[in-house]
C-alpha cells in the first residue's frame, strides 16, 4: 500500500479540486482521506454517502464547581494561559483559553477543578461515486488537537486499506506547514506539492519544502494557474531541479474548475471532461500512477 | 484603538491581499499597525518594503533537565498531559515539539530538577513604511505550535506601540486555535470569502467561529463574478454585511503574483478599499 499526501503550504491553490480529480481517477483501488480537517471542502464534489459516524473525543477541559470553591486564587496563579477568570470571590475557566494542561486540578486544595473530556470533532467513513471509501471529518469549531484529528482519520483510511487490500491511500492535506500538516506527513510515501506563480506560492512552497526534507520524504510539484506568471513559473522550475524535486507538470489558469465546483463536480465530468485542463491532469495522474506502479480503472 | 481582524475560514481567499492593500491606503491618511499573526505563512511582508525597525527571536519555555538533583521520582511524566515528559530507564527525556508549556512538570518536580528554559521558535520583525507600522511573526520550520508566536505578535504590538489606534491583524486560515488566538480579543472581524461552493461552506464554519467569540463581523466577496451567488444569499439570510466586493480580475492576479500592492494601479480595487475603510471608520 501507498500513501500519497497532497499539500500546498499557501492555500487556495487548488489542492483540494485537484485531489478530488486525482480521487476519481484512482478509482476504487484507493482509499481517500481528507485530512485538511479545518477546512474540509472535498465532499463538496465527491458528494460521499455516509456509512459510519464517530465522535471523537480529544484532549481535556477544566471545570471548577463553584460550590466547592474556597476562592483560594491558586488555579488562577498557575494557569499559564489566562484560563482562570474572576471578579475576586466567582472563579470561572474561559475555554476558549483552557489548554486542558490540568495543572489547576493538581494544585486546587479543595478538589474543585475536574477535567472533562472535551468534543473535537466527528469523523465518517463514507462511499464516493467511484466506488472508493472516503474518511472525512469535521472540526468542532475553535477545536484544538486538529493534528490528533488528521492522524485519525489518516489511521483510519490505511486501516480500510490494508484490510480490503487497496493499493493506495491519497490524502488530501491542510494549508500551512503546523500540526496538523505534520500530523499527515508520518507515514507517508510520497508529497504532492500544488503550487501557485506567485510570490506568495514560491514563498510557502520554499518553507513546505524545508519541513519536508526534515521527514526524509520524496517530493513532486504542480504549478496550477501556470500562465498567470510565466516569470515565477520558470522560477520555480529552477527551485524544483534545484532541490531534486520531481516536476509532476502545469495547469493553466482555468475558470471551468470553479464552474465546475458551481454543479458539484470535478473538472474531469461533463461538460468540462474535453478541456485542455481536463487532459492535463489525467497526464499528471498517470506519471504518478507510473511512478508507484498504480493500476487506475 | 480599534482592533480589526482580517480572517477566513478557507486558504487563499484573498486575506493577505486585503490586509496589506487595507493598510497601506489607509496609512495614507491616518497611522496603522498591521500584525501578520498568520506565522506559518507568513506572507504580508512580501508586498510591503519597510525599513527594519526591531528584530527579536521569539521563544517559549520548556523544561530542561538536571540530572544531578534529579530522584527518578516520576512525577513530572505523571503530570504532564502531552507526553512531553517521559522517564525512561535512568533518564528523563523532553520532547520541546510536544510542550506546551504549562509548567506543571517544573513547578510540581519535587526537587527543582526541570527548571524552565527559553528554546527559540521563530521570529518577530517589525518593519515601519511612512505611517504603516508592519509586524510580522514567523513560525521556524518544524516547529508546529503556531499560537504562542500569535500572542507574542499581539504583545510586542502591546509593549512597542501601547498608543496604536488603529491595528490590523492579517490572521492564519481555519477555525482552529491559531484563528482563535488571533480573533479572541479583537473589535471587529472582516471575513474575506470567494463566492465559490468552497468559499461558502468554509464562510459558514468561520461565522460560527466568530459568533462563538460574540465578535461583530462583516464580509468582504473576493473575486467577485466568479461561482454562483450563494455567499450573497447566505450573507442576506444572517443579516451580515457585504461593505465591499473585490472582482474577479486577471490583472489583479497578476499584479498580486508579482507581490506588489493592487490599488495603485487597479482604481476598481482602490474604490472598494475606500468603501471598506468608510465602513470600519463608522463603526
Amino acid at each position: 500500500m501507498k500513501e500519497i499526501v497532497v499539500l500546498s503550504g499557501k492555500g487556495g491553490t487548488g489542492k483540494t479540486s485537484l485531489t478530488a480529480s486525482f480521487a476519481l481517477l484512482a478509482g476504487s483501488s484507493a482509499v481517500i482521506a481528507d485530512c485538511d480537517v479545518d477546512a474540509s471542502d472535498m465532499h463538496l464534489l465527491l458528494a460521499p454517502e455516509v456509512e459510519q459516524e464517530e465522535m471523537f473525543y480529544s484532549g481535556k477541559e477544566a471545570v471548577i464547581d463553584s460550590d466547592a470553591c474556597i476562592s483560594c486564587n491558586r488555579c488562577l496563579e498557575v494557569c499559564h494561559f489566562d484560563a482562570v477568570e474572576t471578579d475576586g470571590t466567582l472563579y470561572e475557566i474561559n475555554p476558549v483559553n483552557c489548554e486542558g494542561c490540568s495543572y489547576c486540578e493538581r494544585v486546587c486544595p479543595v478538589d474543585a477543578i475536574t477535567m472533562k473530556p472535551s468534543l473535537a470533532g466527528d469523523w465518517y467513513v463514507s462511499k464516493i461515486r467511484s466506488g472508493a471509501r472516503m474518511v472525512h471529518a469535521r472540526l468542532g469549531i475553535g477545536a484544538e488537537n486538529s493534528g490528533k484529528l488528521v492522524a485519525r482519520v489518516k489511521n483510519e483510511a490505511k486501516d480500510i486499506a490494508s484490510r480490503d487490500s487497496k493499493a493506495l491511500v491519497l490524502v488530501d492535506g491542510s494549508p500551512g506547514i503546523g500540526c496538523p500538516v505534520v500530523s499527515s506527513l508520518s507515514g507517508a510515501d510520497y508529497i504532492v506539492i500544488v503550487t501557485e506563480p506567485t510570490v506568495s506560492g514560491l514563498h510557502d512552497l520554499k518553507r513546505l519544502r524545508e519541513l519536508i526534507v526534515k521527514f526524509r520524504l520524496p517530493s513532486g510539484c504542480i504549478i496550477n494557474k501556470a500562465d498567470l506568471n510565466t516569470g515565477y513559473c520558470d522560477e520555480i522550475v529552477k527551485f524544483l531541479e534545484h532541490e531534486e524535486m520531481d516536476m509532476l507538470g502545469t495547469l493553466p489558469y482555468d475558470e471551468r474548475i470553479t464552474a465546475a465546483m458551481v454543479q458539484g463536480k470535478s473538472i474531469l465530468e461533463e461538460p468540462y471532461s474535453d478541456s485542455e485542463t481536463a487532459g492535463k491532469i489525467r497526464e499528471i495522474w498517470k506519471k504518478i500512477q507510473f511512478k508507484f506502479g498504480l493500476n487506475g480503472e | 484603538m480599534k482592533t480589526i481582524a482580517i480572517a477566513s475560514g478557507k486558504g487563499g481567499t484573498g486575506k493577505t491581499t486585503l490586509s496589506t492593500n487595507l493598510s497601506a491606503l489607509w496609512a495614507e491618511k491616518r497611522h496603522v499597525t498591521l500584525l501578520d499573526l498568520d506565522v506559518e505563512e507568513p506572507n504580508s511582508g512580501l508586498f510591503l518594503n519597510g525599513t527594519l525597525v526591531k528584530q527579536e527571536i521569539i521563544e517559549k519555555f520548556i523544561p530542561v533537565w538536571n540530572p544531578d538533583v534529579c530522584q527518578l521520582c516520576g512525577k513530572c511524566q505523571e503530570v504532564c498531559e502531552f507526553n512531553a515528559v517521559m522517564k525512561l530507564g535512568t533518564d528523563i527525556m523532553v520532547f520541546p515539539e510536544l510542550c506546551h508549556g504549562c509548567y506543571a512538570c517544573s513547578d510540581l518536580c519535587p526537587n527543582s530538577a526541570l527548571p524552565m528554559a527559553a528554546r527559540p521558535m521563530g521570529e518577530l520583525s517589525h518593519y515601519r513604511i511612512g505611517k504603516l507600522d508592519f509586524i510580522e511573526g514567523r513560525l521556524a520550520v518544524g516547529e508546529e505550535q503556531a499560537v504562542p508566536a500569535i500572542k507574542k505578535v499581539k504583545e510586542y504590538q502591546k509593549q512597542e506601540l501601547p498608543d496604536a489606534d488603529l491595528v490590523i491583524m492579517d490572521s492564519p486560515p481555519g477555525t482552529s486555535c491559531p484563528v482563535i488566538e488571533a480573533v479572541k480579543d479583537v473589535d471587529f472581524v472582516i471575513l474575506i470569502t470567494e463566492p465559490t461552493p468552497f468559499g461558502l461552506h468554509d464562510l459558514k464554519l468561520a461565522v460560527e467561529t466568530v459568533r462563538g467569540l460574540e465578535k461583530e463581523m462583516a464580509v468582504v466577496i473576493n473575486r467577485d463574478g466568479i461561482g454562483d451567488d450563494g455567499v450573497e444569499s447566505y450573507c442576506l439570510e444572517e443579516g451580515i454585511r457585504i461593505p465591499a466586493r473585490i472582482p474577479q480580475d486577471r490583472g489583479m492576479a497578476k499584479t498580486y503574483s508579482k507581490g506588489k500592492l493592487i490599488y495603485p494601479s487597479h482604481p476598481a480595487m482602490k474604490e472598494e478599499l475606500i468603501r471598506l475603510i468608510d465602513f470600519l471608520e463608522a463603526l
